[in-house]
């Protein structure tokens, strides 16, 4: 018998789409609807059966994986906890829990994607807004350093440059978008205006934009490549829209300048709020990376690269951050929470991470689970799991499993971790 | 042979694909280990679609077949994954952030 | 079972004015003596210390988006106080945008224990109840705004009044809400187009209403809802020159249905020759003092540090704009918006001295302390652990006088304050800092200690400073167990959230299903919070 299970989330990035339709048969995912590519992949061929954790590659029980996990922790003197990003909040709360008790230095994936746009705000603050009002109100639209059609496959349709809402009726015509990148990506092809970049350059476009905004001259005939007539454009059109917004990504903060670059497009569209009403969404990447950000920060008070040694919190990115803390082997265990480091840090991180003993959670394996000491299966949250994540413009939402829980929850594992870590 | 060129490593719906049927599958290996180039430039070095290239950094070198792709003169691509991210520094700049875009490579031929 | 002895008991709700009674307490209440074993209970010796219930903060801005994105924007804040932890408490940061757990604990502390968040979106209402779920000891409700929602006002703009009440019926149980909140009604929407309002009657774009309507509808609404707080109003042209003209207009405009004004010293300002604002609290004052059905709360500021952070988009960016700080903006779609800007308020600075002295002349001119509590707005004025020192600022007039002389000169200039003998008597601090805070939100159980009381009570030694006195509490005791001692944690353990459910036409979800198709971005399905997602909620009923 099939039961259908409406408005279901998809976690896979940080559109968190809530109006996933699953249909199960037997217990297992027939059936997805609405979902784009990248989230079908999380949905469909799910196995909740439930698996037994690993111990040096060897099956065991609950009890000795979490003893052993406990023990690996508590012996360590500089425990890493990172990852949190593909997890739902009941478990990143736990992951911070941890890290107070253990005195560990605790990081999120942001570190290595939007870490620079936390810093950037920091500095300058970031004037923002819900995807709501750019479905409703935007009728600019920019895609900075992002490429939507990659990683986000139903931003265009859901929340920007198609969707109808109260102000925009007509959809698609009613809004005029640029992309602007360093290469001419899928997302270029939709666009009205697409201004290629040499690579490095936002930092001088950015600048060049602030100061035509202001009304200054620039007399050179190419900024960043770009001629400065059609820079000149895009200002008089930021300057004279209803409502404009900002998407941007991994252009910016993984470039050579990161939170420079995100720092003065910030500052940009803060200036812009002088003339036209104006805001900026980052491209979070992963689905619930932005609800580690916002836990991190009301547990210790900063969003990533954050140190527990003290037994106060102490923030540090360069210092704290997973990959600077590999690479300087500061880090002598690892737990790794919903992330795959090993597939996605810098070759010498990574080969660190397998010369240390790592504890993972996480419902798949994969690059990181193949080294591990220890490898805890849990259930999937979204899938056959409850809880919470936070979509990109930070706005919780709550997840409705399709499938009953079929393994121990991350929430569950850690807290069984925090009571073995008490009894070391 | 050897000739710097701007690396640019970033998502694709490949490498997305290949993750979901898992990291140790053919698909993802296939996703993420390859380097697009412009058609200009393959055309300059006398480079062929498949064509194995060998790319260096200080911090390691990879070889990978080259693909077309959609890319400014002197700019190479290669998707997200532990096959780019052997040419990757761990230097964050006091960031936490290495530089995964913009860095330069050597290209040889093999 | 716990029985407190010999204290020196102030209970204003119950007109027990320094008597020296015992108090019996049992399965977190205070009972009669007689439902004790009195063997078995355990006695703390009260003679010679001031008992009163446990604090309630009526206004503060403690946890939810705005607060954490105030968090995450302000490391400086956190950097040099820190809080490390011990067996029993987590470790925390921050000093005017502290984290949850040090929050929970600095409150309880201070011997508060029931806060109500001040401001929070329906739409990011999950995110506040799960701080909530993360904030210790205290007991809280979470305030909704709704003076810029795109429903209501359609509703009002179509004169469809019932449905907007229905509205927001279904609005507060969907959002696990304790009261009805208004911002700036009117005049975030406009911000969105980048303007503002200015005056009650100025149009609202897009929605052919203003604000005088809002407020008298979402008035109507709480009424018609039997609420147990009243609609709370931070109205319009906060920090203005015409700011008292509007507000005492907004007040009159309320043709006697009741309501409560928050940091009101905001609202308080006047004309004069030059740039300065001049202190109106004396118009204000007579006005609250005039309209029975008003309650207020001052929103003192605190020379120091603080962090501007309201609903009232189009403020911050003025303050953004007059300050040079660091800005966050958020705009929530069809519901309202909201701002961020660190402050420093300065003794030297004479707008600032002038702050300083409004709320301070609020406090000394309004004559009922049952319409007057206290507040620093935390973290807008100051920090909340500053209550104390507002407290001795009040009871001590040599020590206001000294302050007083430090500020700058030009805000010293034809000041009413130094005429203003009064001196507040522990009996009325404890009604501005308790009772009439628990009185006007409702709380039948909370700021006092007659029998069914909730067991939240706070013993001071009674001190000459009475700075010191009220900073540091011998105990503090939640629901009938010691959570704090001389001014620190004893007893870590989690506390309530107090809602509202109104019932409602579930007609009116049809309607709101629409809403949500046409102009959301969250299925109308996912965006209510079930009860037994909160870990410790508690209803309370609209009678």
């Amino acid at each position: 018998m099939n039961t259908i299970v409406e408005n279901v989330t998809c976690t896979f990035c940080g559109c968190l789409c809530d109006d996933i339709i699953v249909e199960v048969e037997d217990s297992r995912i027939v059936r997805v609807r609405r979902v784009c590519a990248n989230g079908r992949g999380i949905f469909v061929d799910y196995d909740p059966t439930p698996r037994r954790p690993t111990v040096a590659g060897r099956e065991v029980d609950w009890e000795e994986a979490i003893v052993e996990a406990a023990m690996i922790l508590d012996r360590a003197d500089s425990p890493l906890i990172y990852g949190l990003s593909s997890t739902a909040l009941e478990a990143q709360r736990k992951a911070v829990e941890l890290a107070d008790r253990l005195g560990a230095v605790i990081d999120t994936t942001s570190s290595v994607c939007h870490g620079p746009t936390g810093l950037a705000m920091q500095a300058v603050g970031e004037p923002s807004c819900t995807l709501g009002e750019v479905r409703n109100r935007a009728d600019l639209l920019l895609f900075w350093g992002c490429n939507p059609a990659a990683s986000h496959l139903r931003h265009f349709s859901r929340y920007s440059i198609m969707s109808k809402g109260t102000l925009t009726p007509n959809g698609r015509r009613d809004r005029t978008v640029f992309v602007i990148d360093v290469r001419p990506t899928a997302s270029a092809k939709v666009a009205d205006h697409f201004l290629q970049l040499k690579p490095d350059s936002d930092f001088e476009v950015l600048t060049s934009l602030r100061a035509m905004i202001k009304g200054e001259k620039i007399e050179i005939e190419k900024v960043g490549g770009v001629p400065t007539a059609r820079l000149r454009d895009l200002a008089e059109r930021m300057k004279n829209c209803r409502y404009g917004v900002v998407f941007m990504g991994m252009g910016l903060t993984m470039s050579r300048a990161r939170d420079h670059n995100v720092r003065e497009l910030f500052n940009l569209v803060g200036e812009l709020n002088q003339f036209a009403r104006f805001s900026v969404i980052p491209m979070r990447g992963h689905g619930n990376v932005a609800g580690a950000d916002q836990v991190l920060t009301w547990q210790s008070g900063y969003p990533f690269a954050v140190s527990f040694a003290r037994g106060y919190p102490q923030y540090g990115p360069g210092e704290f951050s997973a990959v600077d803390m590999l690479a300087r082997r500061e880090a002598d265990a690892a737990l790794i929470l919903a992330s795959d480091p090993v597939a996605h840090f810098p070759g010498a991180a990574s080969e660190q991470l397998k010369q240390i003993p790592t504890i993972i959670l996480d419902p798949m394996t994969n690059l990181t689970t193949q080294g591990a000491q220890v490898v805890f299966p849990t259930a999937c949250y979204g899938v056959d799991a409850a809880g919470t994540s936070y979509r990109m413009d930070n706005v919780a939402i709550r997840l409705r499993p399709a499938l009953p829980a079929g393994r121990p929850t991350d929430e569950e594992v850690l807290n069984q971790i925090i009571e073995a870590v008490k009894q070391c | 042979m050897s000739e710097d060129f701007i690396l640019i490593t970033g998502r694709t719906r490949e490498q997305a694909d290949g993750l979901h049927k898992g990291k140790d599958s053919e698909a993802y290996r296939e996703a993420t280990a390859l380097v697009e180039m412009c058609p200009e430039d393959m055309a300059r070095l006398a480079i062929e679609d498949g064509q194995i290239v060998r790319l260096r950094t200080a911090s390691d070198q990879v070889e990978v077949p080259v693909r077309t792709g959609a890319l400014p003169a002197g700019m190479l691509f290669i998707p997200m994954g532990p096959v780019a991210n052997l040419l990757i520094d761990t230097e964050t700049a006091g960031t936490g952030m290495p530089a995964f875009k913009g860095l330069t490579v050597k290209m040889e031929l093999t | 079972m716990l029985g407190i002895l010999n204290g020196n008991v102030y209970d204003p709700l119950n007109k027990i004015n320094a008597q020296e009674q015992d108090i019996w307490i049992r399965q977190g209440r205070i009972v009669a003596p007689e439902a004790v074993d009195r063997e078995r209970a355990k006695i703390i010796d009260a003679a010679g210390l001031v008992v009163m219930p446990g604090g309630v903060d009526i206004h503060s801005h403690i946890v939810g988006a705005k607060v954490n994105a105030g968090r995450k924007f302000r490391p400086e804040d956190h950097r040099h106080n820190v809080r490390e932890r011990t067996d029993l408490t987590r470790s925390g940061s921050g000093y005017t945008v502290p984290t949850t757990n040090l929050l929970g604990y600095r409150y309880a502390e201070m011997g508060y224990t029931t806060v109500m968040e001040a401001a929070t979106a329906p739409l990011v209402a999950r995110h506040t109840h799960e701080e909530l779920e993360d904030t210790p000891i205290l007991d809280k409700g979470v305030f909704i705004t709704m003076g810029n929602n795109h429903f209501i006002m359609k509703c009002i703009r179509n004169g469809k009044l019932e449905q907007a009440r229905d509205y927001v019926a279904w609005l507060l149980g969907a959002s696990k809400g304790y009261a009805i909140k208004i911002v700036n009604p009117g005049g975030v929407e406009n911000w969105k187009w980048g303007r503002n309002v200015t005056e009650l009657d100025d149009e609202v774009i897009g929605f052919g209403t203003n604000p005088r309507e809002i407020v008298t509808t979402l008035a109507w609404i709480n009424e018609e809802l039997n609420l147990p707080h009243v609609p709370h109003v931070h109205g319009i042209n906060l920090g203005r020159s015409f700011s008292a003209r509007t507000t005492m207009e907004t007040i009159a405009g309320l043709e006697g249905r009741a309501a409560h004004f928050c940091h009101l010293q905001f609202f308080s300002y006047g004309k004069q020759k030059g740039k300065l604002h001049r202190s109106a609290a004396a118009e204000l004052a007579r006005a609250v003092n005039e309209n029975s059905n008003v309650t207020v709360d001052v929103g003192q500021i605190i020379f120091g540090e603080a962090t501007t952070m309201t609903s009232d988009g189009p403020l911050q960016h003025r303050l953004h704009r007059e300050t040079g700080n660091k800005w966050l903006n958020e705009d929530i779609e069809n519901e309202t918006g909201g701002g961020i800007v660190p402050v420093l308020f300065k003794r030297n600075n004479p707008i600032n001295a002038v702050m300083w002295r409004t709320g301070l002349e609020l406090f000394l001119l309004i004559d009922d302390p049952w319409q007057v509590f206290l507040t620093t707005d935390h973290p807008n004025g100051g920090p909340f652990f500053c209550y104390p020192h507002v407290i001795k600022l009040l009871m001590d007039r040599d020590f206001r006088a000294q302050a007083f002389e430090r500020i700058h000169r030009r805000g010293r200039k034809n000041a009413l304050l130094p005429e203003l003998a009064r001196e507040y008597s522990l009996y009325e601090i404890a009604i501005i800092t308790r009772a009439g805070p628990a009185r006007a939100l409702g709380l039948k159980n909370k700021g006092h200690l007659g029998l069914g009381a909730d067991a939240d009570i706070t013993i001071y030694a009674n001190l000459e400073d009475k700075e010191e006195m009220f900073a540091r509490p011998k105990f503090v005791i939640k629901d009938g167990v010691v959570v704090a001692r001389d001014g620190r944690i004893v007893c870590e353990r989690p506390g309530r959230t107090l809602y509202v459910a109104p019932p409602y036409d579930p007609k009116i979800e049809e309607e709101i299903r629409a809403h949500f198709q046409e102009s959301y971005t969250i299925s109308f399905d996912n965006y209510a919070i079930s009860p037994d997602h909160l870990a410790f909620g508690e209803m309370v009923p609209c009678e």
